[in-house]
C-alpha cells in the first residue's frame, strides 16, 4: 500500500491504562499538505493519540502509517520525518534562545554553516531575535512556545504534530502562533494539531475531528461542524 | 587522629590520612552520582526528553550524555579531594603506572556508579525521591574498609563490610596508593564495577524505554 498522498493513516487505535480505556478505536486519514485538528475536552485522548502517532507510546491495538512508514516497524524512519511540539515546554531552560535550536541542528547533522543560517532565519521569523542571547527559562510563555516550534522546524520536517500549541497562552501570543502555523501550511507542511478550542480548529484546520471519550464522534470541515452543532460558534 | 581507633595503624596523623584517603575518594565518586540521579529525574519531568524521543537519534544518548558529564565532574571532584589530601600531608609510594591504575579504577567506578544512579533517577517517581537511595552509597564506605580496618569490626558488621562492593575498591585504591597493589583486591574491584555498571546500564535502558510508555 502506497501512502504518497496521505501523511497520516490510522485504523482502530486503542489504548488503555490499567482498566481505563483512553482510546476506543480511532481511525484517521490526513492528506499531505493539509491541516487536521483533533478537537476535544481534557481527557478525551488527544495527547494519547499524538503520543502513539509520534512513536512515544505503543497502541494496544490498531495500526498507523505516518509519513508513509509503519509506526511500529519503521519507528526510526517516522521519527526522521516528523517534528513534534508537545504540550509541555520542550526547551532546555539553561541554554539560550539560540543554543536550543543549535542543539537541534547538531542532532539533525546539519553542517555548521547551514545550522547557523537555518537557526538565524528561524529566530528572525518567530520574532525571537531578542531572546537569542537569553536563557530560555527567562522567556515568557508565548516566546517559549515559539522557540519550541522553531526547534521543531530546524530539521525541516514535512509533517508536524502540535499538541495543544496555544493552551495557556495570552490571546495575542495565540494569534502570533496561528500566524506561524499558517506560514508553515503555505510552505506545504502537513500539520496535525490538537486543541480544546473550536475557534482554533476553525481558524487553522481543513478538517476537524471531534474526539470524546476516546472515540471520534464527528469529523468534517469547520463549516459543516458548526452547522451540525447549533450554537457552537467560534466566539 | 587515628591512633586512638581500635586496630587502627598506630602512628601519626599522616598514616591515618593515608588510610582514609581511598574512602574519601570513593565517597567523592558516590556524591557526584547522587547529583546525577537528581538530574536524570528532573529531566524526566521535562518535555525535552519527549522531544529527543521523537527525533531520529539513539534512544540512550541522553543517558550516555549524563554518564559522561558525571564522569567529567567526578574527575574534577577527585582532583580537588586528592589535592586536599596532599596539602594535609598524604604520602604515597605509587609509581606512575600505579597512579594511572588508580585513575583508571576510579574512572571505572564512576562509570559504573553513574549508570546505576541513572537507573535510580529513572526509577524514582520524582527528583525529590531520586536522591534518597543513592545517599546510601555515600555512607557505604563507613561500613566497609573506608575509615577503620574491617578486622576491628564486630563480627556481624565485619561480615557485611568484607563482602560489600566498596571494600575491595577501597582496598585496591589503598594498595595502589601505597605502591603495593593487591591482585585479589584489584580483581574484586574490577568485578564489582563490571557488575554494577552492566547491571545499571541494562536497567537504565529498560526503564527509559518503559517510562516512554506513560
Amino acid at each position: 500500500m502506497t501512502t504518497r498522498t496521505n501523511a497520516i493513516e490510522a485504523a482502530g487505535l486503542r489504548k488503555s491504562y490499567g482498566g481505563l480505556q483512553v482510546l476506543a478505536g480511532v481511525d484517521l486519514t490526513v492528506p499531505e499538505g493539509t491541516v487536521y485538528a483533533l478537537l476535544g475536552p481534557n481527557g478525551a485522548g488527544k495527547t494519547t493519540t499524538v503520543r502513539i502517532l509520534t512513536t512515544l507510546l505503543d497502541a494496544d491495538a490498531g495500526a498507523a502509517r505516518v509519513a508513509g512508514y509503519g509506526i511500529r516497524r519503521d519507528a526510526a524512519r517516522v521519527r526522521a520525518s516528523i517534528g513534534v511540539t508537545g504540550q509541555f515546554s520542550a526547551v532546555d531552560e539553561l541554554l539560550t534562545g539560540r543554543e536550543n535550536p543549535r542543539l537541534m541542528a547538531g542532532l539533525a547533522h546539519l553542517d555548521r554553516r547551514r545550522a547557523r543560517a537555518v537557526v538565524g532565519h528561524l529566530l528572525e521569523r518567530f520574532g525571537l531575535a531578542d531572546a537569542a542571547g537569553r536563557r530560555a527559562g527567562a522567556n515568557s510563555g508565548g516566546m517559549r512556545r515559539r522557540l519550541d516550534l522553531a526547534m521543531t522546524l530546524v530539521a525541516a520536517p514535512r509533517l508536524i504534530f502540535l499538541d495543544e500549541p496555544t493552551t495557556g497562552l495570552a490571546p495575542r501570543s495565540r494569534r502570533d502562533l496561528w500566524g506561524n502555523v499558517r506560514e508553515l501550511v503555505a510552505d506545504g507542511v502537513t500539520v496535525f494539531l490538537t486543541t480544546q478550542y473550536l475557534e482554533e480548529a476553525d481558524q487553522l484546520a481543513d478538517r476537524i475531528g471531534v474526539l470524546d471519550g476516546g472515540r471520534l464522534v464527528a469529523e468534517s470541515t469547520a463549516a459543516e461542524l458548526k452547522r451540525l452543532v447549533p450554537g457552537a460558534t467560534s466566539s | 587522629m587515628g591512633a586512638g581507633l581500635p586496630g587502627a595503624p598506630a602512628g601519626d596523623r599522616g598514616d591515618y590520612l593515608t588510610f582514609i584517603t581511598p574512602g574519601i575518594l570513593v565517597m567523592t565518586v558516590a556524591s557526584v552520582s547522587i547529583g546525577t540521579a537528581v538530574l536524570v529525574a528532573t529531566d524526566m519531568t521535562n518535555g525535552i526528553i519527549d522531544r529527543f524521543r521523537t527525533m531520529a537519534i539513539a534512544r540512550s544518548s541522553v543517558l550516555t550524555g549524563h554518564v559522561l558529564g558525571a564522569m567529567i565532574q567526578t574527575a574534577h571532584a577527585l582532583a580537588v579531594a586528592l589535592g586536599a589530601a596532599f596539602l594535609l600531608g598524604l604520602h604515597t609510594a605509587a609509581s606512575v603506572t600505579q597512579w594511572l591504575g588508580l585513575a583508571g579504577l576510579l574512572a571505572l567506578l564512576s562509570f559504573a556508579m553513574t549508570w546505576f544512579t541513572v537507573a535510580l533517577g529513572l526509577a524514582g517517581p520524582d527528583p525529590e525521591t531520586a536522591s534518597d537511595l543513592p545517599m546510601i552509597f555515600v555512607l557505604l564506605p563507613f561500613v566497609g574498609s573506608g575509615f577503620v580496618p574491617v578486622e576491628s569490626m564486630p563480627s556481624g558488621l565485619r561480615g557485611f563490610a568484607e563482602h560489600q562492593p566498596f571494600t575491595p575498591v577501597m582496598d585496591a585504591c589503598r594498595g595502589l596508593l601505597a605502591g603495593s597493589p593487591s591482585g585479589a583486591d584489584t580483581l574484586g574491584a574490577l568485578g564489582w564495577c563490571a557488575v554494577i555498571g552492566v547491571g545499571g546500564h541494562l536497567w537504565s535502558r529498560r526503564l527509559y524505554r518503559t517510562r516512554a510508555a506513560k
